[in-house]
């Protein structure tokens, strides 16, 4: 079965990790946390893919698992708290996995946030229905209800 | 009678944590941040609560897929600093409040809010980041501390108007604990941004500097705001920001803003902190006007019956 569409499938660069994602990344996440026991952690490093069969994961999932694919792990299911614990294991902080998932340099990553961050302009919508700002959108929602309620009146 | 006597909202970015935990606060781009808490920290230090209730979310450290309350009240006597993967921070064990959690937990359940009670939970930086920031790094924590964890990890998190009526239920039963405490209530998280897929590192201080006003005048208007909007204008991981509204549901209608401070960025984040207070209150004529509204409300409902 296709995915359910949801409102929050139109931000652009965004996995909303809904109950869906959830239920189908539920081996993803437990992965993940098996890593907060330094056992575990070795037991991964000194061999992935023989580590990675104790637990309930698609071949596309282990595949996003081994090839560090950090976006493709939240398409499948995975939670960026729970990842980011395989990125603490590879060393990584927070803020190298959000470059990385963005595709930027680490440079370019941090020279973007000390200049204010990724502007909301332009990046609020896949379709561009909502690429007003909200603000704009609200007195026309409003207007539209009280037509509605006018005729119902 | 307990009462709340202001709130204060704060990010818990994790780095903000490291940074201290590996002495970087002198460094200039935390310095940045931290020199934004000097004057909460005194207020604080002037305040002295007996309690706190910390609102915050677990990421993944109390908490997995396992299971995901939405609304859990800390009513252990005490709660360790959990590992995250690179040891427990060097953080004091979080001591609780058990008598005035059992209190709330009984109060708000019977208001229609079904929390799940939690004996036994280890608090991550969500908790710990912003009582560092608001006590500095003290050998013990100068008073006990009731965390309620809400999920904002797993879709959908609770909305900001539930958040603001279980503040509204929290501040009831708060008032009804018969022994005179102080409290403060903290709301964590946010301010925007995200950190997960291609849109990481997204920030709008337009939106935070909003938010900031209307929690302080308007908070009714932030509980209207929907979950979609959050995320698209706040970024994915921006939806924390419903947390705040328990902090400011727990509060009266009109509070004073003593304090507010924001900062772009710390790691990936928006910093926001704000500093709520409560009103002095003169209980006496405030509950004789109640009464006189109750007789009159009482004395209109008769004459509706008649009337029927």
């Amino acid at each position: 079965m296709a995915r359910e569409q949801h409102d929050y499938d139109d931000i652009p660069g965004t996995f909303v990790f809904d109950q869906e994602r959830s239920r189908q990344g539920y081996g993803i996440n437990m992965f993940c946390m098996s890593l907060m026991q330094e056992e575990n952690r070795k037991a991964f490093k000194a061999n992935e893919a023989e580590y990675l069969k104790k637990f309930n994961l698609t071949p596309q999932q282990t595949d996003a698992i081994l090839k560090r694919d950090y976006n493709r792990m939240l398409e499948l299911g995975g939670n960026i708290y729970f990842t980011a614990k395989l990125g603490a294991t590879d060393g990584h902080s927070f803020r190298h996995l959000a470059a990385e998932m963005t595709g930027s340099t680490q440079e370019d990553y941090a020279n973007m946030m000390l200049a204010g961050g990724r502007s909301v302009e332009g990046n609020r919508s896949k379709s561009g229905k909502a690429a007003k700002t909200a603000k704009a959108a609200k007195p026309r929602a409003k207007a539209r209800a009280k037509k509605s309620r006018s005729k119902r009146g | 009678m307990a009462r709340i006597i202001a709130g204060v909202s704060s990010s818990h970015v994790p780095a903000i944590g490291a940074a201290i935990d590996n002495h970087q606060t002198e460094e200039p781009y935390w310095k940045r941040v931290f020199s934004g808490f000097e004057k909460s920290k005194e207020w604080m230090e002037r305040t002295k609560p007996d309690v706190c209730i910390v609102v915050y979310n677990d990421h993944a450290s109390a908490f997995s897929v396992e299971i995901v309350p939405t609304f859990a009240l800390g009513c252990a006597a005490e709660f360790p600093p959990a590992d995250e993967g690179w040891g427990p921070r060097p953080v004091p064990v979080v001591k609780g409040h058990p008598q005035l959690a059992a209190h709330i937990a009984q109060s708000v359940i019977l208001d229609e809010f079904d929390i799940t009670v939690v004996n036994k939970m280890e608090v991550d930086h969500g908790l710990t980041v912003p009582m560092n920031l608001l006590f500095g790094s003290p050998k013990a924590w100068p008073c006990p501390v009731i965390p309620l964890a809400v999920n904002v990890v797993l879709y959908p998190p609770p909305t900001g108007h539930r958040c603001f009526m279980l503040g509204r239920a929290i501040k009831k039963a708060v008032e009804s604990y018969p022994e005179d405490l102080r409290v403060v209530i903290f709301g964590t998280g946010g301010m925007s941004h995200q950190i997960s897929g291609p849109r990481a590192g997204l920030i709008n201080s337009k939106f935070d500097k909003a938010f900031l006003d209307n929690l302080t005048k308007d908070p009714k208007k932030l509980t209207r705001i929907p979950h979609i909007e959050y995320m698209r204008e706040a970024g994915a991981e921006g939806i924390e920001m419903v947390m705040w509204l328990i902090m400011r549901g727990a509060l009266d209608d009109k509070v004073d803003e003593v304090y507010r401070f924001y900062t772009v960025p710390a790691s990936n984040t928006a910093v926001g902190h704000i500093i709520l207070e409560n009103r002095a209150r003169a209980r006496k004529p405030a509950a004789k006007l109640t009464r006189s509204k109750m007789k009159r409300a009482a004395a209109r409902a008769k004459v509706e019956r008649i009337r029927g």
